[in-house]
């Protein structure tokens, strides 16, 4: 076992799979000879070689259909997309090539290619280093949506999708790469090294997709959250002392309904927390799930606290991220309804 | 890279261009008026006055002024995320802009979106892109409609060695040549993206080529030489506004800060950069030739200088007094209001 924060255990991941496995690859903008922006690939490229591990022009679009190509031609593409504010010029090759490879090839040929990007907000990004653009990736069918909330998982999850046989989309919540985030700007920074999900095996390990983690063991409500709200639900229910279930779905596609099902029909109550804005957010699908498959055990309209419906803005940062006061909002008015 | 620099000195050799003391001394404030507002953009960041991504236009001075001297009223300019200097030459006020990187009300975009989003209907710029090439189609769009409406106008799409290997751009030329649109493309070539040298990311590294096969005649153009850049402005845009279609400058510059404020840098030698600095700088080869002229002496350059230092000091004042936008600011103008 060893301490590592987020990034390590993002860049540890890739070390071990590279090592492992001649036909892992990884590259984007910034990422071999700097180590990339955020550090996550940071020595990769003096371990592996530069062939193994190297920069790429600003040209999203083409990063990923050359991922495509590699992964279709038997190769285990990791392409970084430096934020993931920066995919969209890259969505078509995703949406109408990676994801539906397998379909309409019958299986013949498959795009095993794992798409890093960090997400959310926290940094004073403003609308375009900031968005959490979930929700237009687990719309697609045949792409796998990933969200870690720590390191440990983060590791885990991200050898599975190393793995996976499909297009897998790894979302890092930036806000959390050095610590966990309880919601407070104005808290002294927390990191990874006092976080028992900061102890992470050096080798390889898997984390499976499609099973939540549950952070917290409660009786009076679920709340459903992912990525940088984890912590924040966290904070919140220690705040109100309140005794709550907190699944961090890690895996939003494939999603474990059997965990959330089984949660809220315990608690009969249920608050659904991300950071993206609210129209068409997961949560809507979150929700929908919930009510198909616990409607008989629901004691309160469900609730959601997200982003508003806006672009991220530069000043106001704190007003537009679902923090501990709105989370806390939700949790009283489920608990009373 | 010494080939790099002898390239840029090549091109600084070149004649020297007309000009008289009141041009080149507005030149020269102009220039200065960037570069001083930038480092004090650069201060306020360091205070922590100013928060998350903030792009220094410092050493890049001359291209910006060169080509808003080539421009006339009407014309327009699109630029990326490294604005502040675009802004200030095409006349926004600069307490306006310091007042956006502080995030407060009294910023152009009212704080909501910070250094790399600003934009002047009146002023004609259309903003301050965070996307790295979203702005050259929108530059030609520009273009579209001044060729739609006939307003004889001229539009400036401003953007960077690294944005120049977006697939969009050669989209963009594409149209604008197959349908002949008044826009001109400037390609800030100071040789880098962020940490990538030009060298690293370019099969075709001389970036004036990129429209050949398009048919776009492109030029190289000494960027640390203001005078140089104007001539080839003015050319340019002659031949966007005849009706000619579109053209592609490559500005040969240099960025003498960060790519954005936390930059370790291990992409470029300190000396490259002093050399850079010391040689070619853009203001202080006005600054000589003012005095070589004798169209200026020491102390007529320290009272601009003053002058200068006094409307940054008011814009930064101004950035620090005005309030943070009010919560109900958050939701207006997402979509039209009624
Ligand atoms: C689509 C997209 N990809 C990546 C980025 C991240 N990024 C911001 S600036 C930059 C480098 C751009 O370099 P260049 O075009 O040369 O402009 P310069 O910064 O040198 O002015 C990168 C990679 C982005 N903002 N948008
Ligand atoms: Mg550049």
């Amino acid at each position: 076992m060893a301490r590592m924060n987020m990034i390590e255990a993002i860049r540890s991941a890739m070390d071990v799979k590279m090592s492992q496995d001649p036909d892992v690859l990884v590259f984007g903008e910034d990422v071999g000879f700097f180590g990339g922006v955020f550090r996550c690939t940071a020595g990769l490229q003096e371990t592996h070689g530069l062939h193994r591990c190297f920069d790429t022009p600003i040209s999203e679009g083409g990063i990923m259909g050359i991922a495509i190509g590699m992964a279709a031609a038997g190769l285990r593409p990791i392409a970084e997309i430096q934020f993931a504010d920066y995919i969209y010029p890259g969505y078509d090759q995703i949406a109408s090539e990676a994801a539906r490879l397998r379909y309409r090839s019958n299986g013949e040929f498959t795009a095993p290619l794992t798409i890093r990007t960090p997400v959310g907000g926290g940094i004073y990004g403003g609308q375009t280093h900031s968005q959490s653009p979930e929700a237009l990736f687990t719309h697609i069918s045949g792409l796998k949506t990933i969200i870690p909330s720590n390191p440990y998982d983060a590791k885990g999850l991200l050898i599975t999708a190393i793995e996976d046989n499909d297009p897998v989309l790894f979302l890092e919540p930036k806000r959390l790469y050095n610590g966990p985030f309880y919601g407070d700007p104005h808290a002294p920074a927390v990191n990874w090294s006092g976080h028992d999900l900061g102890e992470v095996p050096e080798g390889h390990y898997r984390v499976e997709f499609e099973k939540a983690r549950k952070i917290a063991d409660g009786d009076d409500l679920t709340i459903l959250t992912y990525g940088t709200m984890v912590w924040v639900a966290q904070a919140a229910v220690n705040d109100l002392e309140v005794s709550a279930d907190i699944l961090d779905l890690r895996s939003l596609l494939p999603l474990d309904l059997e965990s959330i099902a089984e949660s809220v029909k315990k608690t009969g109550r249920c608050v659904i927390l991300h950071e993206a804005t609210k129209t068409s957010g997961f949560g809507a699908e979150l929700m929908a799930q919930v009510q198909e498959h616990c409607f008989y055990s629901l004691e309160a309209p469900i609730e959601r606290v997200t982003g508003w419906d806006t672009p991220y803005p530069h000043a106001q940062e704190w007003a537009y991220f679902p923090g501990p006061i709105r989370v806390k909002t939700a949790i009283r008015k489920v608990l009373e309804g | 890279m010494a080939q790099k620099l002898q390239g840029n000195a090549k091109l600084a050799k070149q004649k020297k261009i007309k000009t008289d003391q009141d041009d080149l001394t507005t030149l020269y404030r102009d220039m200065l008026l960037i570069r001083r507002f930038e480092e004090k953009a650069g201060q306020l960041y360091g205070m922590g006055q100013i928060a998350g991504f903030c792009h220094l236009y410092i050493g890049q001075e001359a291209v910006v002024v060169g080509m808003r001297h080539a421009m006339v009223e009407g014309d327009q300019m699109i630029t990326s995320y490294r604005d502040h200097g675009h802004m200030l030459a095409c006349g926004m006020s600069p307490r306006g802009v310091m007042a956006e990187l502080t995030g407060r009300i009294g910023g152009y975009s009212k704080g909501k979106g910070g250094s790399m989003h600003m934009f002047s209907v009146e002023k004609k710029f259309y903003g301050g892109h965070g996307i790295v090439g979203a702005q050259v189609p929108i530059g030609a769009g520009l273009g579209f409609a001044n060729k739609y409406l006939g307003n004889n106008a001229v539009s400036l799409a401003f953007f960077g060695d690294g944005a120049a290997n977006q697939g969009q751009v050669y989209e963009t030329f594409n149209m604008a040549e197959l349908w002949d649109l008044p826009v001109i493309f400037v390609i800030e070539n100071n040789q880098y993206a962020m940490g990538t040298s030009v060298e690293r990311s370019s099969a075709e590294t001389e970036l004036y080529k990129r429209g050949i096969s398009f048919g776009i005649e492109g030029v190289q153009v000494d960027g640390m030489n203001v005078l140089a850049v104007r001539e080839a402005g003015l050319k340019a845009i002659k031949h966007a506004r005849d009706g000619k279609g579109p053209m592609i400058l490559e500005m040969k510059t240099y960025r003498y800060r960060g790519h954005s404020m936390s930059d370790p840098a291990k992409y470029r030698t300190r000396d490259e950069v002093k050399e850079m600095r010391g040689e070619r700088d853009p203001i202080d080869a006005v600054k000589s030739r003012l005095l070589d002229e004798k169209w200026a002496d020491l102390d007529s350059l320290k009272a601009i200088d003053k002058e200068i230092k006094e409307i940054v000091a008011d814009s930064a004042e101004f950035a620090l007094e005005s309030p943070e936008p009010d919560p109900s600011e958050l939701y207006t103008d997402v979509l039209v209001e009624v």
